[in-house]
């Protein structure tokens, strides 16, 4: 089959969507970028791609709030497009200031919700901060693309990536169901997330938000400490790469039911 | 923006809502948080700070619509809850607002514009009928504090009255205030007739700041002439022959004198340079005859042609990356503007290097920053003098400038440094630096006849006028006041759709849709169409520049700083195309008129229209090559430098222990964590070596590496050498401290895996008013000094800047001069970013060795800046021009063959500070023998222990590799020391033949000293 299709979704202050591409392409995935203007000028393009990925940055400045005017023209303009490609099962990644977007819109942790349910609030220091961070996967999640990981490490960098729940009952029913798809290791939360949550996915698994950056870790020169690992380690798939394996893998494995 | 005043619709009665956006209770308060210690201090330990976010919206719209806004928009249903008006305030509590002063550039106010009107697009909404300001609102409570003291609390904390005003009491208008329209009056300046002295008030009351032979230049021109100038050919003089643009001190002649027996410099066959039977030089054209001569050999005697693209003639300094693209390096200061609003000025200072970047060739492609600050120490004894903001303000507030706008343009700021010296007070010193990559094919530019001037991004406003001729005067106490319209803020997205537009019109498939492209930066359109049309002319129509506000006269939009504008030449064919990409990517375009106008003599020159009036009409050559070239008088005087502020120092360390500790403390050694890790260094994918290093993520890395290209291993590697401490302030010399930057800098990029053949430096001069000989004259020296180590290390200088007024008065009259300040910053190609190295040791087991000799000299040493040791010997370190690049050459070797598996430079602090950081970055123990280390002369302890020593490096080597290496290193007689092992401990211990052992500290101790001072 040919190569799976996915669509980068851009605006103004968008700034990750070069490496996002380049992750998807190492994954197999071939990639367009598409301003939100030009989406909402022809929204029936949203039904050619089988991936969609919303980058990360800083849409509109992240003034008023990290994420909230992209998401706030996603939800006037094209909402109903995003929901019927969930409903296809085209897999979704919003990443730091994406998942912010994902989040803000209501299309993340449950898409059919019809209102948001949890936030990204401000970083308990008050400020941005970028590092890398451990992670671990919880083992009942449903998430495609955490797959197969256990404990990995990813960059983050941000200033508004604390998860708050809208309730507890929320949050536990998202833990029963496996939506929790990637934590920060418990001494290593940079932002005070509650439950040390750094990204979570829908029901089925497929449409994943997170606040840390797999696409910046898909080459060897991107771990922090490279220089100091065995040869053994360089020759492994870098985690973040993986995550984008899993779910190109997925939409090739799948019928293929829009090519 | 069109006005629309449709006939038939209601007059709406407009009304201005106030939404204040609280967080929930409970939840964390983002902009009370960096305040609480500050309240608790003024306030007493039971008061706490509650700040909520204020949207004022003026609108004809009705409450409904304004709680729609409020729920949809601009409150978090999870985390905040909202107010329309004022909510109450709580007993026993203060309150205090601040709000954006009119016409101050405002980004969130023009998001949420936007953000509303599509919102409510449905109802017929117009731009015209919205306008949105913000602002914040602070409650203090468990105290009562009174109006003054809350009004002393926000301006020392919360406000800048530069830009914003503070309202003891709840702040909402009835209505905005509006700009009048401005009304056309064309104003000619006499000035025929002026004899001196009101030339020079003209020139000074005007804000011209030009000295009276250049007003004398101007008014022969006009005498000749038979007319007046008009006020705006006036201002276009100020700002094209401003020091900001035209660097005239740099390209003047100069005539140097020094005492009689000063060797260090060898003034024999020089280009440009004619040597007086009494001593003194006369240099025509300085920088043409230093460090762009150094540049011209290089590049026509030793083959750097094929790598040097463009040097000094564009916005940035282009070499070759690889077989389809170069890169693009600029540096430049932003200190006046920083002085007075910190964040406002830092983050235009690094939006300005990015527009230098995108109007590089035919645009570069940014991918990383870099950022130096020189600041007073944070803890003053003394007291503030009036007009400057207290040291830790303006660290933070720069440092945020930079994180905020770098950040939000997705650009890595990878590369930095900060020099703290008393006598920054009044003048802190704020350098940026941008990278760009470029296709080979896409790095010259040429504006033709009939191209369109096509002006995108921002709109004009009164934002920063007389920026360019600001930064050029010095600054006094009352520059605050005089200069606040000077100050400009920025906005990044701006910037950052600007960009995307620029590339995708440089990319266009049939090849780039324009044929030049620049900035507006000092001197706004007036420094960029000036500049576009030098050789074929130009006519702008004024008109068509779209204003942030009314009531800009024809000279303001002319002179305007307003951000985030760039200046295209686009062939008339072409002008739709770049309409249509700006329309789809919502940015803002307008044609300014065309290029292609000269004069009857066949002169290219500058027309300017307004109103379908002329206003101005000027002749590029005189314009360009008119400026008088007076000769100025350098001296350098040994010793004549005084410094004004200083730090009570100790005698002597009462210990080594004492002495390592204090040193790593030292604000210029410490951490610099607080500051890289608000910065993305990891964004658009590419670091290699990132500016923290080691298992923890806290080793402080020489110099970065990125992979501009995702898919090819290929890198750069950037870094810096300042080496201030060996100027004058300290009696030392400007020569040797510039060589000895030039060898940090050189060394910085070599220990992360530089190709040394192929590094590019640059140059940023900054000095105290160099209109005194003396300060000139140890300019001239540090321009002599980039003559030589360009050569020797074989890097030429591709670009660079200058600033050189750099002090303050304050209201008593009394000068701080800054130190003279040479950066040279460093981009060296790495042939394969998987062979680059880190400066954290890796295993216990592993030789520590010293290359290079260490001399007893220790002037300019932290260890002299923190103790008056009398025992010590005060001269300056010598750079050796044959051992340094030696040294380079063969550790970049060791590198590259995977021989060395941690490099260090060894600089600020000596041998055990350096040693100190390999250690505890990798966590593992050192012992290190003093005697080991290679010296010419005699050496005690604490010289081999703290002396600064240019062209030294500290190599990690595992045993197996050593003979190696040592035959290797003997055969190329390069001086070494075998001077430490690494082992299983947990400690730093340091011993001698003579002393025994000398130091045994825990590594979490020295590395606790080390993360502390500047953990903020």
């Amino acid at each position: 089959m040919d190569k799976p299709r996915c669509l980068i979704v851009r605006t103004a202050g968008t700034n990750c969507d070069m490496e996002l591409a380049h992750a998807f392409e190492l994954a197999g995935a071939s990639t367009q970028k598409l301003h939100i203007n030009e989406l909402i000028a022809n929204p029936a393009v949203i039904e050619q791609f089988q991936l969609i990925g919303f980058p990360g940055g800083f849409s509109y400045g992240d003034d008023i709030a990290a994420g909230r005017i992209f998401a706030n023209r996603l939800r006037h303009k094209l909402m109903d497009q995003l929901l019927a490609a969930a409903d296809r099962g085209v897999p979704m990644i919003g990443i730091c200031n994406g998942f912010q977007v994902m989040t803000k819109l209501g299309l993340l942790p449950d898409p059919h919700a019809g209102k948001q349910t949890a936030t990204l609030a401000d970083n308990n220091s008050g400020r941005f901060t970028c590092k890398w961070t451990k992670m671990t996967v919880p083992s009942n999640t449903c998430c495609v693309w955490t797959k197969g990981l256990t404990e990995l490490e990813l960059p983050v960098a941000h200033a508004e990536g604390r998860f708050v729940p809208e309730s507890d009952e929320a949050l536990a029913r998202w833990n029963d169901k496996g939506q929790i798809a990637i934590k920060y290791a418990a001494d290593d939360n940079p932002n005070g997330s509650t439950a040390d949550i750094a990204g979570v996915c829908d029901e089925s698994g497929l449409i994943l938000g997170l606040m840390p950056h797999p696409e910046r870790w898909v080459h060897i020169t991107n771990h922090p400490q490279w220089q100091r690992k065995s040869d053994d380690f360089k020759s492994q798939t870098p985690a973040g790469l993986k995550m984008f394996q899993n779910v190109v893998e997925h939409v090739t494995s799948s019928s293929p039911a829009t090519v | 923006m069109t006005q629309t005043d449709a006939p038939d619709a209601p007059q709406l009665t407009q009304t201005v809502y106030r939404i204040e956006i609280w967080p929930r209770t409970g939840e964390a308060d983002a902009l009370a948080h960096p305040h609480e210690e500050t309240v608790a201090q003024r306030f007493g330990d039971n008061a706490n700070l509650r700040a909520a976010s204020i949207y004022l919206i003026q609108s004809p719209i009705s409450t409904e619509q304004a709680n729609q806004i409020a729920t949809e928009l601009l409150c978090d249903p999870v985390c905040q809850e909202f107010a329309v008006g004022v909510s109450p305030i709580s007993d026993n509590s203060g309150s205090v607002e601040v709000h954006y002063k009119p016409g101050v550039m405002d980004p969130v106010a023009q998001s949420t514009k936007s953000a509303i009107l599509e919102m409510l697009s449905s109802t017929g909404l117009t731009a015209e009928q919205l306008e949105v300001t913000t602002g914040a609102r602070y409650d203090v409570l468990g105290a009562t504090p009174d109006e003054a003291a809350l009004t002393e609390f926000a301006q020392a904390s919360l406000a800048n009255p530069v830009i914003q005003d503070i309202y003891a009491k709840a702040y909402h208008p009835e209505s905005f205030m509006t700009g009048t329209p401005y009304k056309m009056h064309l104003t000619h300046v006499p000035m025929r007739d002026l004899n001196d002295e009101a030339l020079t008030k003209l020139s000074r009351e005007g804000h011209l700041f030009l000295s009276l032979e250049e007003m004398k230049a101007i008014q022969d021109y006009y005498r000749k002439a038979e007319r007046e100038p008009t006020d705006i050919e006036l201002e276009t003089f100020a700002q094209t022959w401003s020091e900001h643009c035209v660097h005239k001190t740099l390209k003047s002649t100069v005539l140097y004198t020094q005492p009689e027996g000063d060797d260090a410099i060898n003034w024999a066959s020089r280009p440009g340079h004619e040597v007086h039977e009494d001593g003194s030089v006369t240099i025509n054209n300085l920088l043409k005859s230093t460090i762009a001569a150094a540049t011209n050999k290089l590049m026509t005697e030793h083959g750097m042609d094929k790598w040097c693209i463009s040097v000094f003639v564009d916005n940035a300094g282009i070499v070759k990356l690889d077989d389809e693209d170069a890169v693009c390096i600029k540096v430049e200061t932003h200190n006046h503007p920083s002085a007075i609003e910190p964040y406002g000025g830092a983050a235009t200072g690094i939006g300005g290097c990015i527009r230098d970047i995108m109007g590089t060739g035919l645009a570069g492609k940014p991918i990383a920053n870099t950022d130096v600050f020189c600041v007073a120490h944070p803890q003053q004894t003394k007291p503030i003098p009036t007009g400057v903001i207290p040291p830790k303000r303006i660290l933070q507030q720069v440092v945020a400038g930079v994180r905020d706008y770098g950040n939000r343009m997705g650009i890595p700021t990878v590369n930095g440094s900060v020099w703290f010296h008393d006598d920054y007070l009044g003048n802190p010193l704020v350098f940026a630096g941008c990278i760009g990559m470029i296709p080979l094919d896409k790095c010259f530019g040429d504006p033709q006849p009939g191209d369109h001037i096509i002006a995108i991004g921002g709109r004009t406003g009164r934002d920063g006028i007389h920026g360019a001729t600001f930064s050029s005067a010095e600054l006094t106490d009352t520059h605050a006041d005089e200069f606040s319209h000077a100050v400009q803020i920025g906005n990044a997205i701006t910037e950052k759709q600007t960009l995307d537009v620029i590339l995708q019109a440089r990319d266009h498939e049939g090849g780039p849709l324009f044929s030049a492209i620049t900035d507006c930066g000092a001197g706004g359109f007036s420094s960029a169409v000036g500049e576009m049309g030098e050789k074929v002319g130009a006519k702008v129509v004024l008109d068509n520049a779209p204003l942030k506000y009314r009531g800009l006269s024809y000279t303001e939009i002319w002179i305007s700083e307003a951000q985030e504008r760039m200046v295209l030449s686009v062939p008339e064919e072409h002008v739709e195309k770049v309409m249509a990409i700006c329309a789809s990517e919502d940015v803002e375009v307008c044609d300014l008129g065309t290029f292609g106008y000269t004069n009857d003599a066949g002169e290219p020159e500058l027309i300017l229209t307004y109103r379908e009036q002329e206003v101005g009409r000027l002749s590029m050559p005189l314009l360009h090559d008119g400026i008088p070239t007076p000769t100025r008088k350098a001296q350098w005087t040994p010793g004549k430098y005084q410094t004004a502020q200083s730090h009570p120092v100790a005698d002597k360390p009462s210990d080594m222990g004492d002495a390592l500790k204090t040193l790593l403390a030292h604000p210029n050694i410490a951490s610099k964590h607080w500051i890289i890790r608000q910065y993305d260094h990891e964004v658009q994918g590419g670091a290699a070596v990132k500016p923290l290093t080691g298992p923890n993520q806290d080793g402080p890395s020489d110099a970065s590496v990125l992979r501009p290209k995702l898919n090819s291993n290929k890198g750069i590697a950037l870094g810096s050498g300042l080496q201030t401490g060996m100027g004058e302030k300290s009696k030392g010399d400007s020569y040797w401290m510039t060589l000895a930057a030039i060898d940090e800098a050189v060394r910085n990029v070599v220990c992360t895996g530089a190709d040394p053949s192929k590094i590019c430096i640059l140059d940023n001069f900054c000095w105290p008013s160099c209109d005194k000989p003396e300060n000139l004259g140890s300019l001239v020296r540090s321009a002599e000094a980039c003559y030589d180590g360009s050569l020797a290390y074989k890097t030429p200088f591709v670009s660079g800047k200058d600033s050189l007024n750099n002090q303050f008065t304050t209201d008593s009259g009394e000068v701080i001069s800054i130190p003279p300040t040479m950066l040279i910053s460093a981009m060296g190609i790495v042939q394969d970013a998987t062979k680059t190295c880190t400066m954290d040791a890796k295993a216990a087991g592993n030789i520590l060795l010293l290359i290079g000799n260490t001399t007893p000299a220790m002037l300019g040493s932290h260890y002299t800046m923190s103790y008056s040791d009398t025992s010590r010997d005060m001269t300056v370190p010598r750079t050796d021009l044959h051992d340094g690049p030696c040294q380079a050459a063969i550790v970049a070797g060791l590198i590259h063959h995977s021989k060395v598996v941690s490099a260090h430079d060894c600089s600020d602090g000596g041998l055990l500070v350096a040693a100190a950081e390999m250690a505890f970055a990798g966590g593992i123990g050192l012992d290190i023998d003093l005697t080991a280390v290679a010296s010419t002369g005699k050496l005690d302890d604490v010289s081999a222990a703290f002396a600064e020593t240019p062209s030294r490096y500290l190599l990690e080597v595992k045993p197996e590799n050593l003979d190696e290496i040592i035959r290797l290193l003997r055969d190329k007689q390069i001086p070494f020391g075998e001077v430490g092992r690494f082992n299983d401990s947990d400690k730093l211990t340091v011993r001698s033949a003579e002393a025994g052992q000398l130091l045994e500290q825990s590594l979490a101790e020295l590395k606790a000293a080390w993360l502390g001072t500047l953990d903020w």
